[in-house]
């Protein structure tokens, strides 16, 4: 029997995509630290704030912008691992955040929150910073199960980032192996709850405990 | 063919006596054979469907590549094997016989650091490209630093 070799066509590896991460990283590191407001509206606050009495109408504000902000944060539809599965059906009718004003949004340039569900390999990570990147001001981050809040069981693997927070800066890390669907909605509750003591000074709250 | 008349073929054309049970066979040749001993189970034995390879790091003994090739009409497996010796990361390339040997070569490249020679694009398939080692070594250390995320 003739056996005719194969000739594989192949093309020869192009890693521009690469190139334009970089490029991305560059452009990011650019950018201005936190969610920091123009010079102009600063003085115009600040003179609010220290003129007598004013300090009411700038709290008024801040609760109204902040109510606002926590009745509409929209999620991207972003899912690494089996954890997306439990934040799909925390997204469907029956546990509904929509309720919360929460619609998962499928592009990174409308949403407030990243949910990260699921295990961030090092591959991957650059591309969810590069989502990340792509969110505008302000933003959030939901670390949610064991995977991206500390590597999980991979935590000993040598492709595993050990914890997303070494990516990204997360706000409410969400325990379980996969949190349940109540799991995730506590967490989301506890987001709104931080994001509603988001301050005119751009200050965030300090991070809930992590637990691995 | 029966696995029987293959276990013939083989003690025949390549001088060892396959061992396994029953429809598993399993075939040890020298690593300068490992062309051949595949051609063989390819064009003699009729194992037309590649199943996978794969590789064992035995330390100081070096690497041992393996590959079991499947005959779908008998039907019967053959496990072939070969030490490559100790230090050795050079392997001839199945990518000739089998096309579907070529991204399982070159996740065993990304894997142990086999270079197979005559495989078309042997690059890594699964780590990043820039990604330093061969992390199913015996010899690679899980808590290897790689910046800039851990």
């Amino acid at each position: 029997m003739e056996v005719k070799g194969p000739v594989p066509q192949i093309p020869p590896a192009v890693w521009t995509e690469f190139k334009d991460l970089q490029e991305w990283e560059k452009h990011r590191q650019q950018r201005p630290e936190g969610d920091k407001h123009s010079a102009l509206f600063e003085a115009v606050t600040d003179g609010i704030y220290n003129f007598p009495g004013g300090f009411v109408v700038t709290s008024l504000a801040d609760g109204f912008l902040n109510w606002a902000r926590k009745s509409s944060v929209w999620p991207v539809t972003f899912g690494l691992a089996c954890c997306a599965i439990e934040m799909m059906a925390t997204f469907a009718s029956r546990f509904d955040v929509e309720r919360l004003g929460m619609v998962p949004w499928a592009s990174p340039r409308h949403s407030d929150l990243m949910i990260v569900s699921g295990t961030v390999t090092i591959k991957m990570a650059p591309m969810l910073k590069r989502i990340y990147d792509q969110m505008p001001d302000p933003k959030w981050v939901v670390s949610m199960g064991s995977c991206a809040n500390s590597g999980g069981p991979f935590r000993h693997g040598y492709h595993v980032v050990k914890g997303v927070d070494r990516v990204v800066p997360v706000d409410v890390y969400v325990p379980g192996c996969p949190p349940p669907p109540e799991s995730l909605l506590n967490g989301l509750l506890i987001l709104q709850d931080q994001i509603s003591h988001f301050r005119r000074s751009g200050k965030r709250p300090a991070p809930s405990a992590k637990i691995d | 063919m029966t696995p029987d008349q293959a276990r013939a073929v083989i003690q025949e054309k390549l001088g060892v006596a396959a061992t396994g049970e029953g429809a598993a066979l399993a075939v040890t040749v020298p690593a300068a054979q490992w062309l051949t001993a595949a051609r063989l189970a390819r064009e003699a034995l009729g194992c037309v469907y590649f199943n996978f390879s794969t590789a064992v790091d035995w330390k100081d003994e070096g690497l041992e590549v393996l590959a079991r090739v499947e005959n779908l009409d008998a039907p019967f497996a053959l496990t072939l094997r070969s030490r490559l010796g100790p230090g050795v990361t050079a392997c001839a390339s199945l990518t000739s016989l089998w096309r579907g040997a070529d991204w399982m070569e070159r996740e065993c490249y990304d894997m142990f650091g086999i270079r197979f020679e005559g495989h078309p694009d042997l690059r890594r398939i699964l780590l990043p490209q820039d990604w330093e080692g061969h992390p199913l070594l015996k010899s690679y250390a899980v808590d290897t630093p790689h910046p800039p995320y851990r």
